[in-house]
């Protein structure tokens, strides 16, 4: 079942692009979830973003969101990352609850006039997301586990497109 | 029991991905179809606090010297589409100066920067959703996008809102703008009302005599709403 809109209802206003100037926003501390102190198990993820023809995406910019361990005055929650030059980012945060081992993922940039929503999972554990996923699709939204920490790359178009989300 | 969600957007409100007169689209917007999903961790969001990011209403000054343009009042209210007043919500912003050029590494035209303005901002809303800051009007600059093209004058917004899924990032347009009848990002959206919504209005009554002319520009966010169903009895 669809949820139904009342005809008396005000549409959201239109998204548009975060185009290429955004980065006054993108305060490096705001990719280390953990800067206010908080203590638990530490995550380390990094990734590149790449374009249709393979070219790293340097100017997203990559936002996070995880309600588990539970936001507090040391811990928001939340993190945004600027891509460089070889479409890299990196947070720090700490591991979110295995019942529920993902992080909500929006990518903005130029060239995108609404965000792509997705997420990055730690652990197939039968999610039904996950689960409704053919194989190598559901490979796009599993980090990998590498010796400094996890790995995530996305690919916004084409062969290995990343799956985006619709809320 | 069903969850509260997000309703669909109304046909044409939104842009789409691929949008074939934006050059930039082409290599980033997604090719397969989104997959729907219930929410569950979007379902929930960060919240904001003052004392960690602080709030910088005045855009119009920099060390309390004033910035050349023409100096402006932007006010308005951010509710969701029951009309709900979204409070206490961040509202992160920035815009070109008055000659067009962004303070920004990247921005390197041959027009002057304003070493009192930066054009960032942050403002949070109040318990009845309504912001309000002072900036200068930005100036319109040619892009790379087409031959001869210019981006209308505009502020960029970031939003938040109550819920992960609530998040936008937009821009707001001057009313009478000749330039957004040919600006690929503004014609994006197909619906002319959607577009609309996104030129704020000149208000005499915001407008404060020898200080500032002002603008209305409202932002209707995604709530999450428990909604009548298709097909419930």
């Amino acid at each position: 079942m669809r949820p139904v809109m009342r005809p008396t209802m005000r549409p959201v206003t239109a998204s548009q692009t975060i185009g290429p100037f955004w980065h006054p926003l993108g305060d490096p501390a705001l990719a280390d979830l953990t800067r206010f102190g908080a203590t638990g198990s530490r995550l380390e993820l990094t990734g590149c973003v790449l374009d249709g023809g393979g070219a790293p995406v340097d100017d997203a910019c990559i936002e996070i969101w995880q309600d588990t361990p539970p936001a507090s005055p040391v811990f928001p929650g939340w993190g945004r990352c600027a891509t460089g030059a070889s479409g890299r980012f990196g947070f720090v945060t700490l591991a979110p609850d295995p019942s529920a081992p993902y992080l909500a993922v929006a990518i903005f940039a130029r060239g995108l006039v609404k965000p792509l929503w997705t997420r990055v999972y730690f652990a197939d554990t039968g999610d039904p997301l996950l689960a409704a996923l053919p194989a190598a699709r559901r490979q796009t939204l599993l980090a990998r586990a590498e010796p400094a920490g996890w790995r995530w790359d996305v690919r916004l178009q084409g062969d290995g497109e990343t799956v985006f989300l619709e809320l | 029991m069903t969850e509260p969600t997000y309703l669909p957007f109304p046909p044409g409100s939104q842009p789409p991905y691929a949008v074939p007169n934006y050059r930039s689209s082409g290599l980033r917007a997604p090719h397969q179809p989104l997959v729907p999903i219930s929410p569950t961790i979007e379902r929930s969001g960060p919240v904001f606090s003052p004392s960690q990011f602080l709030a910088a209403a005045d855009l119009s000054r920099e060390a309390g010297r004033m910035a050349l343009g023409e100096r402006i009042l932007v006010a308005g209210r951010v509710t969701d589409e029951a009309d709900r007043p979204v409070p206490n919500t961040m509202i992160e912003l920035w815009q070109a100066n008055a000659a067009g050029r962004y303070h920004h590494v990247a921005d390197t035209r041959d027009v002057p920067l304003d070493p009192n303005f930066r054009g960032t901002g942050r403002v949070f809303t109040d318990q009845d959703g309504r912001y309000q800051f002072l900036s200068i009007k930005p100036g319109a600059y040619p892009w790379g996008n087409h031959a001869n093209a210019w981006r209308p004058a505009h502020i960029h917004f970031s939003l938040f809102g109550a819920s992960w899924g609530a998040r936008l990032v937009t821009q707001m347009y001057f009313p009478g703008d000749p330039l957004l009848d040919l600006d690929p990002i503004y014609q994006a959206t197909p619906d002319p009302d959607a577009r609309a919504r996104l030129v704020a209005a000149f208000d005499l009554a915001l407008t404060q005599g020898n200080e500032a002319l002002g603008y209305r520009f409202d932002i209707v966010l995604r709530g999450l709403h428990a909604t009548p169903m298709e097909g419930a009895r």
